[in-house]
């Protein structure tokens, strides 16, 4: 049985202007010790979706579908049972340290308030604990700084001390939201490579949200590109990487300046905006945008084409559009 | 070598920020935020500052704006220093330098109009009048892409990339000859970036507008840019085209820039 298994996830979001539908219909599954990334532009659905696995939606949110951990139900489950799962079971690292971080509790009471909550420990117990936490995520004397204030760390440190709390009860599954965005390229690669080493070692379950390419491809083994609320692309990084099927997943790639490329060269653009999720189109959510639009594309959502062995596109033009890119390969 | 002076100068400038007290009787203990930097920016010609927070690149942009005075040195538009200038004779230069600033959702007023965002420029400058500022205003939308019926309308009803147009609009309504651009795309989704990118390309070969590029992202700077400088702790370390630069890197600092990258494997 896989840790977690998301099967036909709906999430309906009330707007000011009405009703949306901001997940439809996703499904994946990880087992433990598998890494997910999932890409997207703002407004794809990706947090939204992480958020639902935490149970953190806005009361208002409508959820169908089913998020199974370990094979039990998480949708629908009261907000009590869900505090025995979140923080000891799923463990999460947010995108900006500072509001992340309580700035008036010293950093030794954040990491151990897990431990006391969810293990049972005394303060005593928490504080050792947190010690060896914190010296774990490389911060630098963690015994003569665990009455510091996170207003006293740098940015990089905070992350460090946010994976600290988010690992403080050795949970089955650690999702990290954007954890790099707000910090420099060095430290970026820093604690990407402490998440990476650490997911290893206690052989968690990774699911990391990322816009940035980059990041995706060095960091997971499989992952999702989103677009609309929905999965557009899945499978195996590599896979993905290497045939790029889908045309949303093209213009993504195409879109990234690239260091070493000659000057005075254009980068390849998407045309029009995401659209909004209140507006979404009812067939495929990427048509109008999409150079390969034909009329059926408006009509209904694709289904999801397999290549084998599990490398999934929804795009009903996919045929095509490998024979068009084909000819443009051979031609000029 | 070039006998006119360069659009811009910027000579060995220095700022230190002095920190509250620490001590009753003591020196109060000073930042050094930037210590010595010198570049120039020929016109029609762009630079791109690179470096990571805290090295010094957004007080760089500060005080060629001339929003901060420099502890010492000297920044010279067309060579003129801006920071001996008058109050009145500064408020007139301004035509000739404008910024961009990182974030598209705080550098514009919600409650003001489209219109009146773009056009501040030039009522500061109040040569205009109101029906001019209006038509000027027009002008400066097509020019990024947007449309005359967008002028009344509000930041709030704009998506983050078209709100970044707006302000390279702005920017662009004085008809500068330099736009100083902090992080310009760094809050914009990859594919707006592109577009944006794209757009300040364009307008560097219509208008012949000289960018002053701070970005911490290498990618960004080796699109946009003729030369590049890597600032670390206040001083630039190393400086060259950045196809060159990027091949050839010699400082360490700049390797470590480099090598921290994550590259995206081509197909």
């Amino acid at each position: 049985m896989p840790l977690l298994e998301v099967n036909d996830l709906h999430i309906g979001l009330q707007t000011q202007r009405g009703p949306a539908e901001a997940v439809r219909g996703i499904s994946f599954s990880l087992e433990r010790g598998e890494t997910l990334g999932i890409v997207g532009e703002s407004g794809c659905g990706k947090s939204i979706t992480v958020m639902s696995l935490m149970g953190l939606l806005p009361s208002t949110a409508k959820v169908t579908g089913s998020i199974k951990l370990d094979g039990q139900e998480l949708v629908g489950l009261p907000e009590k049972q869900m505090c025995q799962i979140r923080g000891n079971r799923i463990g999460m690292i947010f995108q900006e340290p500072m509001t992340a971080l309580n700035p008036v509790h010293t950093i030794a009471r954040q990491v151990g308030e897990p431990l006391m909550l969810h293990r049972g420990l005394t303060k005593a117990q928490a504080r050792k604990e947190a010690l060896d936490l914190l010296d774990r995520v490389g911060i630098p004397d963690a015994a003569s700084r665990l009455d510091a204030y996170p207003h006293q760390f740098s940015g990089g440190q905070r992350q460090r001390i946010g994976i600290a709390m988010a690992l403080a009860c050795g949970p089955d599954l650690l999702i990290a939201d954007e954890p790099t965005t707000a910090l420099d390229v060095t430290i970026q690669k820093q604690v990407l490579d402490l998440i990476q080493s650490l997911v290893k070692e206690m052989g968690m379950a990774l699911i990391l949200i990322s816009h940035d390419l980059g990041v995706i491809s060095q960091t997971v083994s499989k992952m999702l590109v989103m677009y609309g609320g929905s999965v557009v692309e899945s499978g195996p990084t590599e896979d993905v990487f290497a045939r790029r099927a889908h045309p949303y997943t093209q213009g993504l790639f195409a879109a990234r300046p690239a260091i070493g490329a000659p000057r005075g060269l254009r980068l390849a653009t998407i045309r029009g905006s995401v659209p909004e999720l209140v507006d979404l189109p009812p067939g495929c959510p990427f048509a109008g945008r999409c150079a390969y639009t034909v009329d059926a594309c408006h009509a209904t959502r694709p289904s999801a084409t397999v290549l084998p062995p599990d490398h999934a596109v929804r795009c009903m033009r996919l045929e095509e559009i490998a024979a068009i890119a084909g000819k443009e390969a051979v031609a000029p | 070598m070039n006998s006119s002076p360069p659009l811009l100068q910027v000579s060995d400038l220095v700022r230190h920020y002095a920190l509250p007290r620490e001590k009753l009787f003591g020196p109060p203990p000073t930042v050094k935020a930037l210590n010595g930097v010198s570049f120039a920016v020929q016109a029609g010609k762009s630079v791109g500052i690179v470096g990571e927070s805290g090295s010094g690149k957004s007080t760089i942009a500060r005080l060629v704006m001339a929003l901060d005075t420099p502890t010492s040195g000297s920044v010279a538009l067309e060579g003129r220093n801006l920071h001996t200038l008058s109050k009145a004779d500064l408020r007139t230069a301004r035509r000739d330098f404008q910024m961009v600033f990182q974030d598209p959702y705080g550098s514009l007023d919600p409650r003001q109009t489209v219109a009146r965002i773009v056009a501040e420029p030039l009522e500061a400058l109040a040569e205009t009048r109101r029906a001019e500022q209006r038509e000027r205003a027009a002008e400066a939308l097509a020019a990024v892409g947007l449309r005359t019926t967008d002028l009344d309308k509000y930041p709030h009803e704009f998506s983050g990339g078209q709100r970044q147009r707006i302000a390279i609009a702005r920017a662009l309504i004085t008809r500068p000859k330099l736009i100083v651009a902090d992080e310009p795309v760094s809050a914009l989704d990859v594919s707006v970036q592109a577009q944006v990118l794209n757009l300040m390309q364009d307008l560097q070969q219509q208008f012949g507008i000289s960018y002053l590029l701070i970005s911490h992202d290498l990618a960004v700077v080796n699109h946009l840019c003729d030369d590049v400088c890597v600032v670390f702790k206040g001083q630039i370390v190393e400086r060259g085209e950045p196809a060159e630069l990027f091949a050839n890197a010699q400082h360490p600092y700049t390797r470590t820039l480099l090598s921290a990258v994550l590259h995206t494997p081509s197909r």
